[in-house]
């Protein structure tokens, strides 16, 4: 076993052994969440948002 | 970090960023609500607050996080307020997932996405925020204000829940409108609200 996740020096914390689960063990719907979240990621932005934070230092 | 004004150049690289992360906010918020249309309102919302408690962001640090903190809390708030019944608008869902790439998809988005919703707001936004953020459960905990091993359990919960509900295909299709539903769902809100600890205020 290498210590490869001390490199930011700091004492980790023992930890359970629940580690995120391998790729491999991911149910089927596990891509299907992240490619949900990433769906609207992906969308132009509307044109509301620009408006409000074009906004926004102008109030003060 | 000090009470100080920010400077003109402060503020400029302040609303850049908060720029780059909406995109993120619109994709934790819609998760959250499951309404493209309301999770577009918090995220206005969350930005005003972010942008009026832009003194108390540390430069440096994860925007996408510090964000997240309020929109969370917004919504939360908003929830109490019974602003949002965590309705499932079919229609509008329909829309969204017809999410781009493999059509060959084991599960339909649409299935995952009506799954996703009848599970416990605290268990939802876990998941999300790990599955679906790609946050880790040390980011995610201090998102929720919660223990990590906390934040663990419930990613674990939210999981096997969707395991079963996707490979049974028994989806409760209203629950979030079954009144029973929607009075357990608000007393497990005010159960986050209330160990929602200080350091998940804006």
């Amino acid at each position: 076993m290498t210590s490869k996740n001390e490199k930011d020096g700091k004492s980790v914390q023992p930890e359970q052994t629940t580690t995120a689960p391998k790729p491999a063990e991911m149910p089927g719907w596990a891509a299907g969440l992240r490619r949900l979240y990433d769906s609207v990621v992906d969308e132009d932005i509307p044109d509301n948002f620009r408006d409000l934070i074009s906004k926004l230092d102008k109030e003060g | 970090m000090s009470g100080e004004t920010r400077t003109a150049s402060e503020k400029a690289d302040f609303k850049r960023e908060l720029t780059e992360v909406v995109p993120h906010l619109r994709a934790f918020a819609r998760g959250l609500c499951g309404r493209a249309d309301m999770a577009d309102d918090l995220v206005q919302e969350a930005l005003l607050k972010a942008w009026a408690a832009q003194e108390r962001f540390e430069p440096g640090t994860s925007m996408r996080a510090w964000t997240f903190v309020i929109l969370r809390n917004a919504y939360l708030t908003d929830m109490r307020r019974n602003r949002f019944r965590g309705e499932y608008d079919e229609n509008v869902a329909e829309r969204i997932l017809t999410a781009p790439a493999s059509q060959e998809e084991p599960i339909h988005l649409s299935d995952l996405h009506r799954a996703l919703l009848t599970l416990p707001p605290e268990r939802r936004e876990a998941l999300l925020l790990v599955g679906a953020g790609g946050f880790s459960y040390e980011e995610a905990a201090n998102i929720c204000g919660c223990a990590v091993g906390t934040i663990k359990s419930r990613v674990g919960r939210a999981r096997a829940a969707l395991n079963s509900m996707l490979a049974e295909g028994a989806i409760p299709q209203r629950s979030l409108n079954d009144d029973g539903a929607h009075r357990a769902i608000l007393e497990e809100l005010e159960d986050v609200a209330a160990g929602n600890g200080s350091s998940a205020r804006p």
